[in-house]
This record gives C-alpha cells, structure tokens and sequence, in this order.
C-alpha cells in the first residue's frame, strides 16, 4: 500500500499559544505553528494502513519552507517514511481551490516518480479555515472516489477495495458501511478510531515506533520539496491568483463582557415576569427587522 | 497533540465508547485465530526465563504482559538468589543481569527477636549463605522492564516479541481442549505451548481448574514500603558492594504469625511485612498498621536516624509452596510456572519465589524443545513435572520433612502444648543453656530446619519472643519517624482507572461473606473512608444491617480480597490499574 496523507500548518489556537492584536486578528508571526489537530485522525488511519498492510506512508503538505516542522511531527506521528512539501511564493494564499488544484498535481507526481499512491488520507475540516473543501475537491481533481466521515476501515489487497464505517451526514447516531475500488480517498472522522487486535499488528507497531524516532530526527532527508515549476503548475492557476474566493473582511467575534447584571425572577412572580417580557420585546422586533 | 498513538493505550480506552467502530467486517483476514509457537502470559521472572529459553530454541515466542511496562504490577521483598543447586539462575539466562538491574548483593544476614524494647539479634548469614552462588536486592519496576526489553529483543528475532498492556482473560478451548488464550486488547491466539507465568491469582491457573482461592492458610500476604535513602553505604556502615538484610519476629506484630523485612538497595530500603493470610484475617489486622508497627520500631531507628520518605507502598499475596505447589502443574498446552503454579517457597524466614520461576519458566521451556524435536509437543506438561522432581526443585517446594513435621505440629492440641512449652519456666531454662553454647543461633542457621517450621505461632510469635525476653537486651535510642497515612499512602500511587469497569465484583455484601476484607485489604481500614472495602450501617424499614461495600479505586491489586471474601475477581485489564514505579 503507498498512502499520502494531506496535512496542513495551523496556528496553534491553544491557549497561551495563540497570539491576537488590539483589533482581535490573528499575529501569525507570533503565533507558532503546529499540525492541524484534525489531521491527527488521518495520520491515524493511514498508520493502521501501514501497520496491517506494509508498505509506504507518505506525507504531503502545501506551505511556506517554515512547514518542515509541521512535517517532521507528522513523521514521528505516523511513522512516515516519505514527506513532500509543495512550496514556493506562486503557491502562497491560495485558497481550497488553488490548493486542491496544487495538492492534487502532487500526487500525480507521486505516482510518475514514485509508484500509484493507493489511498490518500485527509483530515476533517482545518483549524483556521474551517471549510472542509480542501479533501473533497483534491479528490475532484484526481477522479477518484472518496468516504468522507470515516471512522474504522479495512483493506482487500487482493480485491482492491476499500470498506468503510462512516457517520452519515457525520452523525454519531447514524452509522453505514460503504464499499470503493482503490485507489480512493478517506476523509477521516474526529471519531476515526485505530484498532489493533492482532498481536502481529502490535509487534510491527513496536518495530515502527523505534525506527521512526532516529527518522523523525533527520527529517530533512527524507523529505522532497517540490515548486510550481517542478509540478508544471502554471502560476495562474495557484496560490493568490488561482483563488476565485474572495475574502471580503474578517470580524471579530465579539467577547463576552465578562460582568454581566442579572436580575433574578421567580416566574411566579408574574408582575416581574412582565417587565421582563417588556424587556426582551425590543429584542425580538429588532432580530425580525434585521432578517435579510 | 502528535498522533503518536499507541495501539496499546488506544484500544484500553475503547470499552468506555458507545459507537461500534466493531470489525468492519470481513474484508481481511476472515476469522483465523492468529497462531505462535508459544505463547508466555506474564513478563516476571518466570514469564522472562521462559521466553528467553524458548527464543535461544528458535521457538516463536510471544510474550503478553498486561502492565503498561513489565515491572509496573510487581511485588516482591526483594531477595533474589541464584542457588548452586538450581538448574537455571537468572544469570545464566540474562548474563548482564547482575550489573545492569540488581541493587546491592547481600552479604550479611541477621535475625532480631523481639519482645517489646528487647532484641537479641542472631547473625544467620551461613543459612543465608547455604546452597547461594550469589544474592542480591532489587527491586521490580527496574528489573523488570530490564528483562522485557532483553525478552522483546530475543522473541522478536523468532518472529513474536512482547507486548505490553495486552491482558489475557482466559485460555481458549476447541472441543474442551486448551489450544490457546482470549485477551481483553486481542483476538483469540492459538499457540502449541502456553506459560502461565501470570503470578499469584493467576487467572488462567484458576480458568484451567488447577488453582482456586478458597482457603487463606494457603497464601502469605506482602506487604511493603520502599524507603528512601542516599546514604545506605553510611548508615550501615558498608562498602557499594556489600548489603544487608534484617528479619524481625516476635511480639511487635502482636499475635499475627509472621515476620518483617528490611533489605538495602541502592540509595533505598526494601521495608515489609509476610503473614499467613489466615492468621492476619483471625487477628482482624491492619496490613499497614503491622508494617508501621515495624518502621516504628527503637531498631530501625538507628538506620533512619528520624528521616523517613517513603517512595511507595503496595502489597501482594505470596503462595506457600508447602501447600499449593502443584506437583502436576500443567494441563494439555498450558504449563504453569512461578507464583502461578504456587513455586513460592518460604524457607524459614527466608523467601524464594524468584528464583524459582526463574527456574522453573527455563525448565517449562526446555521440556516443550525437547517434546518438540521428538515430535510430540503435547508431552511438554509431563516432561516439565518430570525435569521439577528430577532437579530437585519440588523436594525444595514442597519438603517432605515439612510435611512429616507439619502433621504433628500444626495440630492444634499439639501446637498449643508446643508454645506453652517454649514459653514455661523449663523452656525458657533450656534456651538459655542452648544459648550459653551457642547452640541456639546455630539451630537458627539450620537449613535442615528451616524447611520443617511449622505455621503455628511457636516459630513466628512465642519462641522469638521468649528469646528476646531471656537472651534480648534493651534497644538504645528512639525511632520517632512518623510513617505517612494510608490515605497519603494511596494519593502517592499512581493509577489509570478504568472508570465504569471495576475489575472486582462483590457478589455477597454480608459482613459475614466478605467483612474480612475490610481489616485484611491492605488499603482499606475500619473507621477508614477512602479504602476499597468499608462497612457501612444500612437502614431498611427502621432495621440496621451492616454491609460491606467496595470502590477499586485504591485498589494494588495484591489479591488479598479474591481469598478472604466473595468476589469475582479478575485483574484490571491492560495498562490500567496501579503502576508501581519501584516495586
Ligand atoms: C512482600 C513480598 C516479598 C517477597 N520477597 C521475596 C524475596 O525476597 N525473594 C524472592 O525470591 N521472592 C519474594 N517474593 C515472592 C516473589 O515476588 C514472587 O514469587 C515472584 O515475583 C514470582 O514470579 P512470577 O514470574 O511467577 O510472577 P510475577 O513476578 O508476579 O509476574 C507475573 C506477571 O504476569 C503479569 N500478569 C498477570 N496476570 C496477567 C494476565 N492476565 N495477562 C497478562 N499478564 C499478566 C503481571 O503483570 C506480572 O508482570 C515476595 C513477594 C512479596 C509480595
Ligand atoms: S481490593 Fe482486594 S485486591 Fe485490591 S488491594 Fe484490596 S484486598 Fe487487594
């Protein structure tokens, strides 16, 4: 099996991490950047892959030269053994669809200079753009079809198919198993969950884990750096100029004052239950004249 | 945040999920159980001198341990020896063993008998000495995980290997027959060869019908602190490479039959107490009221000097060999060796469980190789009792002078008359004049008697404390360390509970069922709260009626309550439950 996983830089939202300006916008400078936490899920399913079926895990990112370590932690994560960066300033600000465009150009590498990647592995939604485009359209690009949702898989090698749980509509309650042809693309779940139940699986995870640590270390050379022109992209299709989307401006979320008045009222006391009908009136004229 | 998830902690959480994420059917490997040539349960000694005699063979071995770390769940005082007689000794298995993972040899042994303040000491180092190559302190958590990691490297070579975290809950059986093991964490596995090397309670000794837990007179319970201390060399007096050990008997433990340890290790002691388990439900003890009672004791003050940090608490059951070694321990494919088959030989005071399952996991091994080059692997049990008679190993667990002894002497009319002897004035007059010869601390150092002491409170109680009365003198000095409480002692163990799955199960509440528990867990107490056993007052219908209840939180797994109450009682499954760090 030869699995690519996409995985993508965030900045780290966490707390005491994350770093805002007077305004309330982000300061990517001074907010580190780390792996996309959906990702993790991915990186899971394709290490499963790699436990039960062998073979290779790739991992592929589109970002600035800085992502190497965004990479090297997927490394240690998955125990990969190959990572691609797809990186120059043609490709910088793109959006889902200049990025599924490049993303997708560089499995097509994969597979001219490397061998048919077999699978690709995507997380569910990034952390700061929170669309969820970025998988299904990479996966429009290449024709291939795609289980989004997924949390348990299993692979016929000598089928060649691909069978899934996934959560319909991504709902907990709602569970079915869906069959597809390889090569495919997986969309992992925050519910993905790996299981290992064969010893055999245990023991060649063991065996991963002590290889990859030395791996992870030297990340550099195991990893391949690939620019517009290596991947015959054409500038106008990538990065800011292949972006259709328009940001028309980011607002704030407003904070929640922290101190708040609170009246209490018996809802028996139906005197006051009427001033407070009385004041929440204004409110609800207001949200029906603001409705477009 | 990496994704660096281990199988082994993953799949512990799975349980607790309500979504089936289940097998997604099918497509793989369909439902052929997964086969080894052998399969060991339990990386102890046992389980370690097993595997790694099974993987020098080229028999594909795999080793399941369920602690998040082999060392993780293991107990012991401390005194590992390598005897000369023994076949195997964990040395000739592991040759770095002594330098990369043992404390400190011991080469000095002393006896204190004591009754209040008096102590008169008896220096047995010869019985001590008698039939040792070598002898040195560890400690488990260390040695262990030191041994798993050599274990690891030599099954993997065979095609298997180790895995922690992996619990196994039962043997597998085709048509009655036992053809392999069913775990928590993994599908069944099939394996010509099975070691239950899984330690006292062994859940597969009981599975295959070999062991219960029915009588508290077959069992000891353990119970120990490990003590800090940087300075051992200045304290006792001794150079990097020597060490001592100290054995307490007497009336500092009222009347509960047993004795106490201290043992050095490196930078700490090996403190603890070994009663018979009978003896300590009869008495109605606290398990930890008894070790104070010895780390308070005007004798250790000297050692501690009125510093006391303690790095650990925790307890097991030890088998008493005397009553429970299995002289058939083997069923088809499955071959016990260790605690599991009841190996623990209480020799006197001193205590040989280690270097027993060393031996007999090398010995279990060897007799499956050679059943196997001839063709027959299903004689391996057979050939595996043969090789314990022939070498000697089940004359030393089960000594027939004990048991010519043990008739008499633990009769009760007998036993009494014993004591009332020891303890009259025509006893007493005859100790003295042994003493006068020296005859009396040579009588100790005896071999030859050591394996025929009775289990009546003549050797353990009234007979040391006589001699310490008549023979002892006063302790000088005080000891005011203060040791820490239970529930201190519970908030310094580290845990993962396996919240909504208790591995223990009360099936009867009544105080009669199951009250013994309360005194005898080693982490519960009477007027205590935060233990695992209580009994609580219970109103119904203006009735009172007292009721034993039990959260396992606390629990250190020793396996005391599986004994001395009615329970269903399993180990917790992998890598949950407590984790010592010493042991
Ligand atoms: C307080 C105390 C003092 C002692 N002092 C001494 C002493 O000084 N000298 C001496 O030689 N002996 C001493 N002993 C006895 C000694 O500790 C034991 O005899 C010895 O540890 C037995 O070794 P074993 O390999 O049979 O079992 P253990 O060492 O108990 O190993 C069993 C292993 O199996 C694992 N396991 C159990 N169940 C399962 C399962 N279902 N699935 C997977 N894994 C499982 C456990 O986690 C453990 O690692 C003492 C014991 C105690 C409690
Ligand atoms: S609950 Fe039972 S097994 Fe656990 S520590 Fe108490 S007596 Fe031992």
């Amino acid at each position: 099996m030869y699995t690519v996983t996409l995985t993508k830089g965030v900045p780290d939202f966490s707390e005491g991490a994350v770093s805002f300006d007077e305004d309330g916008h982000l300061e990517r400078g001074k907010t580190p950047t780390v792996m996309n936490p959906n990702d993790r899920f991915a990186l899971e399913a394709a290490l499963q892959t790699k436990v039960r079926h062998g073979g290779t895990a790739a991992v592929m990112s589109m970002g600035p030269p800085g992502y190497g370590e965004v990479l090297q932690e997927a490394m240690s994560s998955v125990y990969a053994d190959e990572l691609f960066l797809l990186s120059d300033r043609e490709m910088a600000a793109a959006d889902t669809w200049a990025t599924s465009i490049t993303l997708a150009t560089g499995i097509e590498r994969i597979a001219e200079t490397r061998e048919q990647p077999d699978l690709v592995f995507a997380g569910f939604k990034t952390a700061d753009g929170e669309t969820g485009h970025t998988g299904p359209q990479t996966c429009w690009c290449l024709d291939w079809p795609i289980l989004t949702h997924v949390i348990a898989l299993d692979i016929d090698e000598t089928e060649r198919t691909i069978r899934v749980k996934r959560l319909v509509e991504g709902d907990i309650e709602e569970i079915e198993t869906v069959e597809a042809p390889l090569p495919a693309m997986i969309v992992t779940d925050p519910e993905f969950e790996p299981t290992y139940r064969k010893a055999e699986h245990r023991l060649t995870f063991k065996d991963l884990r002590e290889e990859t640590t030395e791996r992870a270390e030297s990340y550099e050379e195991h990893l391949t750096t690939w620019d517009h022109a290596e991947l015959n992209l054409d500038p106008d299709y990538i990065g800011l100029d292949g972006s259709p989307t328009i940001v028309s401006g980011v607002d704030p979320i407003p904070k929640a004052p922290s101190e708040r008045e609170a009246t209490v009222v018996d809802p028996g006391d139906e005197a006051g239950m009427e001033s407070v009908l009385d004041e929440l009136l204004p409110y609800t004229n207001r949200a029906a004249a603001g409705g477009d | 945040m990496a994704a660096n998830t281990d199988p082994e902690e993953k799949t512990a959480d799975a349980p607790a999920e309500a979504i089936d994420r289940g097998e997604v059917a099918s497509v793989a490997d369909g439902d052929d159980y997964e086969h080894y040539e052998a399969v060991v349960v339990g990386c102890g000694p046992g389980g370690a001198a097993a595997a790694a005699t099974l993987a020098r063979n080229g028999v594909e071995t795999l080793v399941l341990e369920r602690g998040v770390d082999a060392g993780s769940k293991n107990v012991s005082g401390g005194l590992l020896y390598a005897e000369e007689s023994a076949p195997y000794t964990i040395d000739d298995l592991f040759p770095e063993f002594r330098e990369a993972t043992a404390e400190r040899p011991i080469t000095d042994y002393y006896l204190h008998n004591v009754a209040g303040n008096r102590v008169k000491t008896f220096d047995i180092t010869d019985l001590h000495e008698h039939d040792t190559e070598w002898s040195d302190a560890v400690l488990r958590r260390r040695m262990d995980s030191w041994l798993a990691e050599r274990v690891h490297e030599m099954t993997r070579e065979t095609g298997g290997g180790l895995l922690t975290e992996v619990r196994v809950n039962g043997l597998l059986r085709d048509g009655g027959e036992i053809v392999g093991v069913t775990c928590d964490e993994l599908d069944p596995i099939t394996a010509d060869l099975i070691v239950a090397a899984d330690g006292v309670n062994s859940e597969l000794a009981r599975d295959a019908g070999l062991m219960d837990w029915e009588r508290p007179e077959e069992w000891f319970q353990g119970v120990k602190a490990v003590v800090d201390l940087p300075d051992v060399d200045d304290r006792f007096d001794i150079s990097e490479d020597e060490g001592e050990a100290h054995l307490f008997s007497g009336d500092l433990f009222s009347d509960v039959r047993g004795g106490g340890f201290l043992y050095t290790n490196e930078e700490s002691l090996s403190i603890g107490t070994v009663f018979h388990l009978d003896s300590l439900v009869a008495e109605e003890a606290e398990p930890h009221e008894l070790l104070d009672a010895l780390l308070t004791h005007p004798l250790l003050g000297e050692w501690l000097d009125g510093e006391y940090h303690e790095r650990e608490y925790s307890a097991k059951l030890v088998p008493d060999s005397k009553k429970v070694a299995l002289r058939e321990p083997h069923a088809g494919r499955l071959v016990l060796v260790g605690d599991a088959g009841g190996q623990m030989q209480a020799q006197g005071p001193i205590i040989k469980g280690m270097n027993h399952a060393v031996t007999a996991g090398a010995l279990a091994a060897e007799a499956f190789v050679e059943a196997r080059s001839r063709g027959d692997s299903t004689l391996a049990g057979e050939r595996y009792a043969k090789r314990l008679r022939d070498e000697g190993v089940m004359a030393k667990l089960r000594p027939r002078r004990y048991e010519a002894a043990s008739v008499l002497g633990e009769r009760s009319p007998v036993a009494n008359l014993t004591d009332r002897v020891v303890d009259s004035r025509a006893g007493r007059t005859v100790l003295r004049a042994l003493s006068r010869a020296n005859g009396l601390e040579r009588l100790y150092g005896s071999p030859y008697l050591s394996m025929m002491v009775p289990d009546t409170a003549t050797p353990y109680v009234t007979l040391p404390a006589v001699i310490a009365e008549e023979l002892g003198e006063p302790v000088e000095g005080e000891n005011d360390i203060e040791p820490p409480s239970l529930a201190d002692r519970i908030g310094e163990l580290t845990y993962d509970t396996d919240v909504g799955n208790p591995h223990i199960e009360l099936l009867d509440s009544s105080v009669e069922a199951s009250g013994a528990a309360v005194t005898a867990c080693p982490v519960s107490a009477r007027d205590f709260g935060g233990g695992c056993y209580r009994e609580e007052v219970v109103k119904t219908n203006g009735d009172e009626e007292r009721l034993v209840s039990l959260d396992t939180q606390p629990c250190v797994e020793c396996g005391t309550c599986a004994i001395v109450a009615d329970t269903r009682w399993e180990h917790p499954r992998g890598g949950k439950g407590v984790e010592f760090r010493e042991g």
